[in-house]
């Protein structure tokens, strides 16, 4: 075990797949020299060379759309969009093109093809740079659509995004690059997709997040026990497509409460998807409606408005106030 | 030796051989070396022709579905592909070319008879045709061409992507993305540009004030050279030269044809409510099959029967291709397979559920 930084094991795990599997090329914006503008791929051009780590001129349609050619000549991509606000300019390609490859030609071809992309808010971006859009990436079968909060599983769910036959969109918390640190496992380490991790026990109530909302969550759970004597369960889905829906329900069918956080606005967000879930698994088990705590439903606000978007652990605490206070 | 790119127009009037009334007009020594391929062209050109008519009755009888008619435009495909080696080279098309692409196997016909009948077996051709599927999306298709070359070029394997598009793609983010790219890493690509006058109902001026299309090679680090593509002697000679450009390491090529859609957009399209009748008159003169059979004629080298026997063949094409397909079979469910490489457990459930719905309305 090794203690690392999110953007330390991300940049590890590029690293150690380039050097196992000669296929992996790695391409996007600013990816070489400069090594990323959150240094997430710095030194491996160094080390595997341009024709390996290749810059891209600025044009996300095209490095999300060449990984279809260069999957069916052989080679596995990893192409990184600088800010995930940026898809919306590949949408096409990501959705309509490399989403379907598998499907449309019948089998005939896979899409190891990762996309990673930094998402999420919290650091006082220009626009554009912090929308977290996971949710539209869920309605499109054939993505992967994965987000870890922690740098062990960020390590261990990249190895297993870059292995995968299938096209995986991996969004990387901006804000958590240098804040998460954790001990990551040294060597090979591969988390697999759909199995959701328990970050912290409870009876009372479950809360459940990805990324950077798993943290906020872990501390309003320990507020909730100082402050209030509640003991809440936190759940970090890891991936969420595939979605552990099963880790999920089993909590909820303990606890009889639920609160979903996310960062995306509220209406037709990925919390909205596992709160139905939740209802339909565990209807007769629930003790109060379930909560969603989630961004507002505006668009991503400016730098100095955006404390008062993005959840908090005051929000998160709330909302598992709400979820417990109605029988209580 | 064969035409240099160098020597070809990127505006103005496109580079030919023949001229519309049969007249040979260009070079004899670049005459002399492609005539030879004239009789397979001609017999490609009939072929497609006939399965193109075919198809319409077909459509019209639900036997297949809406389809884009390659009328008009065969020299323009058969013409290029002749000069590509399916050992080696991808051929990426749009939707109009499918008809066109015989010199890579009778698999193509009886793929797109699939694609056209809505089989999920349409999709692909099997390994080894290296002809990718039809694309939809606009210019969607030109990102692919450039990573399938530059995935050669990552393994060192011989090879040129023939990519085809038309004048309506050219407008779209994909088609300026795609070709920087390709002249940034001097992919070995033959972006091939029919530009058929119209996108449905869009003319040339309502797609571009540029003088040309073959104009923007040099803004991408490219050449664009403009080739008449009812003129199929003209349309080999210049896609032979394309392709050594780009085989020789010297990266991509624009090249235009300038070809005109003699039919509807589509078999649900009526270009008779905004193709102008005069124009029609024009380019129904400058049909490509009889240019080339006029030349082909003259020099003994066609015939009636060559002729009689091309037409025949074609049908019979046709009827293998959509007997096959029809024989075909598919699962009502079948849309559940090759989403993921193993289902999701909400897939496996959902499938479940639809066999018990199919199993219900069976019973019914």
């Amino acid at each position: 075990m090794t203690v690392l930084t999110m953007v330390e094991a991300i940049r590890a795990c590029l690293h150690d797949e380039m050097a196992r599997d000669g296929r992996v090329v790695v391409l996007g914006q600013d990816v070489g020299a400069n090594g990323g503008v959150f240094r997430a791929t710095d030194g491996l051009q160094a080390a595997f060379g341009p024709e390996r780590v290749v810059d891209m001129p600025l044009a996300e349609a095209v490095i999300v759309g060449s990984c279809v050619g260069l999957a069916i000549e052989g080679a596995v991509p990893v192409a990184e969009v600088q800010f995930l606000g940026f898809a919306w300019q590949a949408m096409h390609q990501l959705c309509g093109q490399v989403a379907r490859l598998r499907y449309r030609s019948d089998g005939r071809f896979a899409a190891p093809i990762t996309i990673r992309a930094p998402f999420g808010g919290g650091v006082r971006t220009p626009e554009l740079h912090s929308e977290a859009l996971e949710s539209q990436f869920a309605n499109v079968p054939g993505l992967h659509v994965v987000a870890p909060a922690s740098a062990a599983d960020a390590k261990g769910l990249l190895a297993t995004a870059i292995r995968s036959p299938d096209p995986v969109l991996f969004l990387e918390p901006l804000r958590g690059y240098r804040l998460i640190r954790d001990e990551v496992p040294d060597g090979e380490h591969l988390v697999p997709f759909g199995v959701a991790r328990l970050v912290r026990p409870g009876r009372d109530v479950t809360v459940v997040a990805w990324s950077a909302q798993v943290e906020v969550c872990r501390r309003a759970a320990q507020r909730a026990q100082d402050e209030h004597g509640i003991d809440a369960e936190v759940i970090d889905l890891r991936t969420i497509v595939p979605f552990d829906a099963a880790t999920v329900a089993a909590s909820v069918a303990r606890t009889g409460r639920v609160v979903v956080v996310q960062e995306a606005p509220l209406t037709a967000g990925f919390a909205s998807e596992v709160v139905a879930t939740v209802v339909e698994e565990c209807f007769y088990d629930l003790e109060s409606p379930p909560v969603r705590v989630s961004g507002w439903d505006v668009p991503y606000p400016v730098g100095l408005l955006e404390d008062g978007y993005v959840p908090d652990d005051d929000r998160v605490l709330a909302g598992i106030l709400r979820a417990t206070e109605v029988t209580a | 030796m064969g035409l240099s790119l160098d020597d070809l127009p990127a505006v103005g009037e496109p580079f030919r051989l023949v001229a519309t009334d049969g007249s040979v007009v260009g070079p004899t020594a670049v005459i002399d070396e492609v005539l030879e391929r004239g009789p397979e062209l001609l017999a490609g050109m009939i072929a497609a022709r006939v399965a193109n008519r075919r198809l319409f009755s077909l459509q019209r009888q639900g036997r297949t579905g809406t389809f884009a008619p390659i009328e008009g435009e065969e020299a323009s495909v058969i013409g290029a592909v002749a000069a590509f080696e399916p050992a080696t080279d991808w051929i990426v098309p749009y939707y109009r070319e499918l008809l066109g692409l015989g010199r890579y196997g009778s698999e193509v016909l009886y793929r797109y008879a699939l694609y056209q009948r809505g089989h999920p077996g349409g999709g692909y051709l099997p390994e080894g045709v290296r002809v990718l599927f039809p694309q939809i999306s606009l210019a969607a298709q030109l990102p692919h061409a450039v990573g399938l070359a530059w995935g050669r070029q990552l393994r060192k394997a011989p090879g040129v992507v023939l990519a085809f598009c038309g004048d309506g793609a050219s407008s779209e983010g994909d088609f300026a993305e795609s070709l920087n790219l390709a002249g940034v890493r001097r992919a070995p690509v033959v972006f091939w540009l029919k530009n058929n006058g119209w996108a449905i109902s869009t003319p040339l001026a309502a797609q571009t004030a540029a003088p040309s299309f073959a104009a923007r090679g040099p803004a991408y680090g490219m050449p664009g050279v403009r080739v008449d593509g009812n003129d199929a002697l003209a349309v080999v000679a210049v896609a032979a030269a394309a392709r050594a450009h780009a085989a020789a390491g010297r990266g991509p090529v624009l090249v235009e044809a300038v070809t005109y859609r003699m039919g509807p957009h589509t078999t649900a399209d009526d270009p008779l409510r905004y193709v102008p009748a005069q124009e029609r008159a024009h380019w129904a003169a400058a049909d490509p099959i009889e240019r080339l059979r006029v030349v082909l004629t003259a020099a003994s080298a066609w015939d009636d029967t060559q002729e009689a026997e091309a037409e025949a063949a074609a049908d019979r094409a046709v009827d293998e291709a959509w007997t096959r397909a029809e024989a075909t079979p598919v699962a009502p469910d079948a849309f559940f397979d090759h989403v993921y490489a193993e289902p999701t457990l909400r897939q496996r459930r959902q499938r479940e559920e639809l066999r018990g719905h199919l199993a219900d309305r069976a019973a019914r």
